[in-house]
């Protein structure tokens, strides 16, 4: 698929318009689960505009937004860089073979108490 | 007052008490919650991506089933709150999606977005009233400070939602002031408690929690409530040290309504 | 039959490059009544005012129309070349093909096409054209600044220096404003009362001004050079003519716990009080909210403890009526809430402040003492962030914040940062910022200066979460150019509110049919060539009610505003607009309809004998239109059933004229 091709269409997807963003950074601010990504919520906004769309399509990063929406209600130009996130996250493991969870996997993260709620969500986020 | 129900899958497993109090609380307060019949799963997470349709069929369904019975809908699992409200909210604002939507519907009849959803803290606060909440209180819980934790689901995004201010909320503090406890306010109650990253990272669901946690204590408080399933799974799992229960069950023990007295 | 003369300007390219000009003027020529079409460079120049003089001349005109820019713009010019060629002002007509045309078409044939259909309107709307000739009004020699701030001090100051009267009106119980509570003002760190009280005393002292304090405007009749101002002086149950200002009543007042606002609640006044030490004037003022003795009857120390018997418990709000030739609006601003930013935790820490809270806990005169200690437990805090941008430059479809830059907050945090560190050395500071914007004198060299010799921890990106946790605050955010996640647990964070126009300003511009845009922020008449005047004549504007500023800024305007009042009152008599309504009394029926829609208040009744045709006498009842009262904005015209009302300069046939023009 062509960069440009492929950014037009995240950008279709996500109903974001990366060029509202004005680079102020409250995003990666307060987003929790900052730490634990490679690329942060603001880098997903100008490299998306940018049509640098590859790399994170094989970053963890992608699996580790919690999609809690606090970067999205904080933004002050209301870019909403969550659904930029999500958005990315679907092209990724819409692709064949790149299901991030599989059945098989879950006996393993099972314990006495966990609700079924996260396992569907886990299913939801991490497979197509 | 009458309403569909909508308890979702977590609420007839892991966490029963979620439901059971729920009913309960409702009963005493005079109000019938009408359990949907047949009902599927909400979803489990609202994908905000315009192009996916068939993940939201469900919740749909769910919309639908409360419209034919002419009846607004009330749910308690904060996910499936979310995800409700969003679908219903991108039938009524997305022309696009909700062609697509009705599609997919012919078997069940079209579906114009016009059930109201309420989650049961609304149910409480709008139709119930908390003035009226306190006239029914038999034992209230003086001298408990409490904190209330919304998470992010119960209140983002906050124009889709619109169930309070997103970063100073204070239904769950009213309803816990009505019950005649006092609500501790602390600034981690609208955080991400780490979701369903825990599957994947546990380690970044027990730093989020541990962070929640810690800051209710700090500020004061003896005991943490939630809507959300998960986000007790995550508070408990990750270092609580004081009690993560459901604001059913705290409502219950105020109403009295606690104990079973028929089984 | 006219003979009309058609002058096609090229605007530079501003028209041509849109619109084919000699195909304009050629198309025109077949008009008719046009005897001579032509288009010209620059037509606004000498060179092409002289053209149109020769032409007029040569060709014998009796009308002109300008294909040109908007008649905002240039329609005074153009009529004074008209003057000058000896046609009266008002056989002009400006075809705006430069703004409706030329500026919002890409393609050369569409422009040339609605260039060519507007100048055709314009020529049949002149083949229909009378002279018309403005009638004289006086003007009173008086001016009315609303708003005693330093925008409307020195505007007031200035107007007095050159001899005309001035009132100022000003809702608080004393003038200084804003400024009154700022610490030190940027970028030559100067302290604000030191260079404000002495203005406020000057004003207060200067023989053509008198102050209406604790007071408001609550209604404006009239029209340049001649309004009629209500102004409510509310009841601050002390005779301000007696009292002296020694505060006695203050000290003994037994209801000390009312929030001070001039302390931005961060403590406590007495029901009755005085603002500040300076204010001015300097007389007590009864809250009545809070007195107990208006509450409930019974107290009355003040009136015991008061020697010179200035304590009024019967005071009544009085109205009072003015008479002015010009008003200078100087509403100001005030920082927006922070209600809706609660992710910095404002509602949930004292500790959490906007700026202008902490102008008054470094200010000698605030409620600390110019010591800068947390409000939360009066200990000096070692860790300070500011946050730039809290409420500016938001999305326009945001339901927070505002879409502009505040202009100031760069400047002032900047000064905060710098004036903490000077004076309390150990302190670290953090400023989080998305831009650093200094445009101004001074500005920049001031900003280094806090960054290099003060060693302030400037950080760009933006925090995005403030948790309080104890004695702490602790702070989420950006640093965008080291690619990191900060966690900094700060003592005090302080928060650069943006700033808006005052509440009171709405319902002030509606009062004076002034403009004002989205924001509230009053429009000027145009926004570089006219920057201190309201769109409506005799309204002009001084200070942030027109946009955010600075103090030098604000200065500035308020001194230019001055100057073009005194320009105002300087005259004896203004020309008025001859473009005034006026009915055909044969054909009115007396309804009444024109006088309910006249904003103006122009348009009254009387009894008239009418000869009939029968030879008897009959009485009527007829409209008549003041003229000097009249603005000509036409809704009298619309209303009228009969058909009786016109407009001079826009008479209906004209219109018509006009549209059949277009529609040919």
């Amino acid at each position: 698929m062509n960069k440009k091709y492929l950014r037009d269409d995240i950008i279709r997807m996500s109903g974001v318009n990366p060029k509202k963003c004005m680079r102020c950074g409250k995003c990666s601010g307060t987003c929790p689960a900052y730490d634990e990504m490679e690329y942060h919520p603001h880098q997903f906004v100008s490299m998306v505009e940018n049509g640098d769309i590859e790399p994170l399509l094989s970053s963890d990063s992608l699996y580790r937004c919690l999609t809690c929406f606090a970067c999205a209600e904080r933004c002050p130009r209301g870019v909403e860089p969550a659904k930029l996130i999500e958005a990315v996250r679907l092209t990724a493991i819409r692709r064949q073979g790149a299901n991030r969870l599989t059945p098989s996997d879950i006996p393993a993260m099972l314990d006495e108490d966990i609700p079924q709620q996260a396992l569907v969500s886990a299913f939801r986020k991490y497979t197509k | 007052m009458k309403f569909s129900y909508f308890p979702g899958c977590t609420l007839k497993n892991k966490a029963k008490d979620l439901d059971r109090y729920a009913l309960r609380c409702a009963e005493a307060l005079g109000v019938t919650l009408e359990e949907i019949e047949n009902w599927q799963c909400c979803g489990g997470v609202f994908t905000t991506a315009k192009d996916e349709i068939a993940t939201k069929l469900s919740s749909v369904r769910i919309l639908k089933a409360a419209k034919d019975k002419e009846q607004p809908l009330v749910t308690v699992c904060s996910a499936c709150h979310n995800v409700v409200k969003q679908t219903n909210h991108a039938i009524l604002t997305d022309k696009e999606f909700s062609d697509k939507v009705n599609r997919y519907m012919a078997d069940d009849g079209r579906y114009d977005g016009s059930t109201e959803v309420y989650h049961y803290l609304e149910m409480l606060r709008d139709l119930v009233g908390f003035d009226a909440l306190r006239e029914k209180v038999k034992s209230p819980l003086s001298g408990k400070k409490i904190a209330a934790y919304y998470g992010c689901l119960l209140l983002r995004p906050g124009s889709v939602m619109k169930m309070d201010d997103p970063e100073n909320p204070s239904i769950m503090e009213d309803m816990i002031r009505a019950i005649g406890a006092e609500p501790v306010i602390f600034a981690n109650r609208n955080e991400c408690c780490g979701g369903y990253v825990v599957m994947e990272s546990p380690s970044l669901a027990e730093k989020k929690s541990g962070d929640i946690v810690r800051n209710a204590k700090v500020q004061g408080a003896d005991m943490i409530v939630t809507a959300c399933p998960l986000c007790r799974y995550n508070l408990m799992k990750n270092g609580a040290d004081i009690p993560v229960i459901y604001f059913t069950e705290l409502l219950a023990e105020a109403l009295g309504v606690k104990e079973d007295t028929n089984e | 039959m006219q003979r009309i003369g058609v002058f096609v300007c090229w605007c530079g390219s501003n028209i041509a490059g849109t619109v084919d000009v000699a195909a304009v003027a050629d198309a025109l020529k077949n008009e008719p009544g046009v005897v001579f079409s032509t288009d010209y460079q620059y037509m606004c120049s000498q060179a092409g005012q002289d053209l149109i003089v020769s032409s007029v001349k040569e060709y014998s005109l009796t009308g002109l129309v300008i294909c040109s820019c908007s008649p905002r713009m240039h329609e005074v010019t153009f009529r004074k070349t008209a003057a000058a060629a000896g046609l009266n002002p008002y056989m002009v007509e400006i075809a705006n093909i430069r703004e409706q045309c030329s500026w919002v078409h890409k393609e050369m044939p569409i422009g040339t096409e609605k260039a060519i259909i507007l100048g055709k309107a314009a020529v049949a709307k002149v083949n229909l054209n009378a002279p018309l000739t403005p009638g004289e009004s006086p003007v009173t020699k008086r001016a009315l600044v609303i708003g005693g701030g330093i925008a409307g001090i020195q505007t007031a100051l200035d107007i007095a220096d050159a001899g005309f009267p001035v009132d100022i009106v000003e809702k608080k119980p004393t003038i200084g404003g804003k400024m009154a509570q700022l610490d030190k003002t940027f970028p030559t760190l100067d302290c604000a009362a030191c260079i404000l009280t002495p203005k406020m005393v000057d004003v207060a002292q200067h023989e053509n001004v008198r102050i209406f304090s604790y007071s408001e405007v609550t209604d404006v009749k009239g029209f340049i050079g001649n309004f009629d101002v209500t102004i409510k002086k509310n009841a601050r149950y002390v005779n301000e003519d007696i009292c002296t200002g020694c505060g006695d009543c203050v000290t003994k007042c037994p209801q000390k716990k009312v929030p001070n606002e001039f302390n931005l609640g961060m403590d406590n006044r007495s029901a009755i009080y005085i603002p500040f030490a300076q204010a001015v004037p300097k007389v007590a003022t009864i809250d009545p909210a809070h007195c107990t003795m208006l509450k409930t009857g019974k107290c009355g120390v003040c009136s015991k403890v008061c020697k010179a018997k200035a304590i009024d418990y019967t005071q009544k709000d009085e109205y009072i009526t003015e008479k002015y030739g010009a008003i200078v609006v100087a509403t100001g601003f005030d920082p927006i809430s922070m209600d809706k930013f609660d992710e910095f935790a404002y509602s949930q820490s004292p500790d959490v402040i906007t700026s202008l809270e902490f102008e008054r806990l470094t200010n000698a005169a605030g409620p600390t003492a110019g010591k800068l200690l947390r409000p939360s437990d009066g200990e000096h805090p070692q860790k300070i962030v500011f946050v730039q941008c809290v409420g500016s430059r938001c999305d326009s479809c945001s339901e927070k914040g505002k879409e502009y830059c505040s202009k100031i907050c760069c400047m002032y945090t900047a000064k905060h940062a710098m004036l903490t560190r000077d004076k309390y050395p150990d302190t670290e500071v953090y400023v989080f910022y998305i831009d650093v914007r200094t445009p101004g004198k001074n500005f920049d060299e001031f900003y280094r200066r806090a960054v290099e010799e003060y060693g302030v921890h400037y950080i760009k990106g933006m925090v995005g979460k403030v948790t309080p946790e104890g004695k702490k605050l602790m702070v989420r955010a950006s640093d965008l150019l080291d690619g990191k996640q900060l966690n900094i647990d700060a003592d005090l964070v302080v928060l650069a509110a943006a700033i808006e126009p005052d509440k009171s300003a709405r319902s002030l511009a509606t009062m004076l049919t002034a403009s004002m845009d989205t924001n509230d922020f009053f429009t000027e008449a145009h926004p570089k060539l006219r920057p201190v005047e309201s769109p409506t004549a005799g309204v002009f504007l001084s200070g942030t009610c027109q946009g955010p500023k600075d103090i030098p800024e604000t200065v500035s305007q308020a001194g230019a505003a001055a100057a073009k009042v005194i320009g105002l009152l300087a005259k004896d008599k203004l020309k008025g607009n001859p473009c005034v309504a006026s009915s055909d009394e044969l054909m009115c029926n007396g309804c009444s309809s024109c006088e309910k829609v006249c904003p103006y208040g122009a348009i009254t009744y009387e009894d008239k004998e009418f000869r009939m045709p029968d030879r008897t006498t009959r009485i009527r009842r007829v409209a008549s239109v003041n003229p000097a009262v009249c603005q000509g904005c036409g809704c009298c015209t619309v209303a009228c059933p009969s058909g009786a009302m016109d407009l001079r300069g826009f008479m209906n046939e004209q219109i018509m004229a006009e549209v059949d023009a277009i529609c040919k």
